[in-house]
């Protein structure tokens, strides 16, 4: 079926040539990359574009690059290219083990994690592993470079701090310093194409602290701070985790949708806290469970 | 607005005229004229209008046909253009399938695990096809047919 909605279609072959479109249309143009949103978003009119600028023939928003201190991934970077990726998958396991929880391999093969946040649902699975990770947006306007931290991207369900006339380009992951260990638990109806009814992130550190984000459970992913602070430094007992669990509803606010009630969002979470952080822990000492199992 | 662009179907070359908002799937079965691709819901949640694009699995429902201009698209009837491969043979022998429409998003989810992995595990291919949706099978004789050919094919095995 063709779409009632007609628009235009250009695929700019490098970086300033995208930037001037976007920059000269503002509002009236969207970035197409896997298109796994954006195509059935307009087949429904949640948006009627008039262009769509097709960034997947910019050379320079390919491949994962490896810095010092950081990894790039570009904007054009698929679920399953982090997937099969050695070093996301030995630097970066909780960004694999997330990857792995996307849809299913038809969606990754086209899907972008560039992408995935830019729609920024409240379920979408990166934002709170990008959050756990203290991940950075890099953004190109038609005056330059500037890099957004993910705690002030999303700014509400499908809204982020990307203005009118920018471009994502990719996303900087920050190498942590030692081992990390961490886990993404995704609660879903089914596997497959679901989105999460809840979500969570966790990553502790050599030095025991511990950073902690929840998907769909609030209008955008989001820290839970307090628990953070309550269990850095903490090990992971029957103890601290009845305490933790008692501060879950001053970090989250699910509603009731088709796909969860806000009751048993808030009680699953509790579930998904206590069988995260003991699979980080887990992890830590033992190696074990593998990442890519799932944990609820 | 309309293009023409060049589509490469089953390794064949097919010059079409589309608008920007055409989806693959639609060009596909309304100008190119191969049906194994189908109408389902048309979000990416079904998996019916599966296709191969360079050998990896797409939603041809969520993929413009523009984008896909210089790609090799691979849909069933050029999977089976040398007659059935192993894995269609052993659908056949498995009794997979029943009123057929995801049996080509399938078949072709079921290409690419292998193609990647000889040996799939069962997880591994319930994993593979986690996003294409049968109504009639419970999902069991296609699994079946596949761990058989992960098994090296033969059905005295099974």
């Amino acid at each position: 079926m063709a779409f009632a909605h007609q628009f235009e279609y250009v695929r700019p072959g490098d970086l300033q040539g995208a930037v001037e479109i976007l920059s000269q249309a503002g509002h009236r143009a969207q970035v197409l990359a896997g298109g796994t949103d954006l195509i059935p978003w307009i087949g429904e009119e949640l948006l009627s574009p008039e262009v769509l600028v097709d960034i997947k023939e910019i050379e320079g928003l390919a491949g994962i690059a490896q810095g010092d201190r950081q990894i790039r991934i570009g904007a054009r970077v698929t679920f399953s290219e982090l997937i099969d990726s050695q070093l996301i998958r030995q630097r970066f396991p909780l960004v694999f083990e997330m990857a792995l929880a996307v849809a299913s391999p038809g969606i990754r093969n086209r899907a972008t994690l560039a992408g995935n946040i830019c729609s920024a649902v409240p379920s979408c699975d990166s934002g709170p592993v990008l959050l756990v990770h203290q991940a950075e947006v890099l953004v190109q306007g038609t005056s330059g470079e500037r890099k957004i931290p993910m705690k002030d991207w999303f700014v509400g369900p499908r809204e982020t701090a990307l203005q009118a006339g920018e471009l994502v380009t990719g996303v900087h992951l920050p190498v942590p310093e030692g081992k990390g260990d961490g886990c993404y638990v995704k609660l879903g109806r089914y596997r497959g194409e679901d989105l999460a009814q809840a979500s969570m992130a966790a990553l502790v550190l050599p030095d025991d602290r511990w950073r902690i984000a929840f998907g769909a459970v609030a209008p955008t992913p989001v820290r839970a701070s307090r628990i953070e602070a309550f269990i850095s430094g903490n090990k992971i007992t029957d103890e601290v985790l009845a305490e933790a669990r008692k501060l879950i509803p001053r970090e989250i606010a699910p509603i009731t949708d088709i796909r969860a009630t806000r009751r048993y969002r808030l009680h699953m979470v509790q579930v998904m806290l206590e069988r995260g952080l003991r699979a980080t822990q887990s992890r830590r000492e033992t190696g074990s469970p593998p990442y890519g199992m799932k944990l609820i | 607005m309309k293009r023409t662009i060049n589509l490469i179907v089953n390794e064949e070359s097919w010059p079409v005229e589309v608008e920007a908002g055409d989806t693959l799937l639609d060009v596909l079965r309304t100008r190119v004229g191969v049906k194994s691709p189908k109408v389902g819901c048309e979000r990416g949640d079904c998996g019916a209008c599966t296709v191969l694009m360079d050998g990896q699995t797409v939603r041809s429902c969520l993929v413009l046909a523009v984008e896909a201009e210089g790609h090799r698209i691979t849909t069933v009837e050029g999977l089976s253009k040398e007659g059935l491969t192993p894995l269609q043979q052993a659908f056949i022998r498995q009794n997979s399938f029943q009123c057929g429409f995801c049996a080509p998003g399938i078949v072709l989810a079921a290409t690419e695990l292998l193609a990647r992995n000889e040996h799939p595990s069962e997880d591994q291919i319930k994993e593979a096809l986690a996003g294409n949706l049968c109504r009639c099978t419970g999902y069991q004789p296609i699994i079946e047919a596949i761990l058989e050919v992960s098994r090296g094919g033969d059905e005295d095995d099974v």
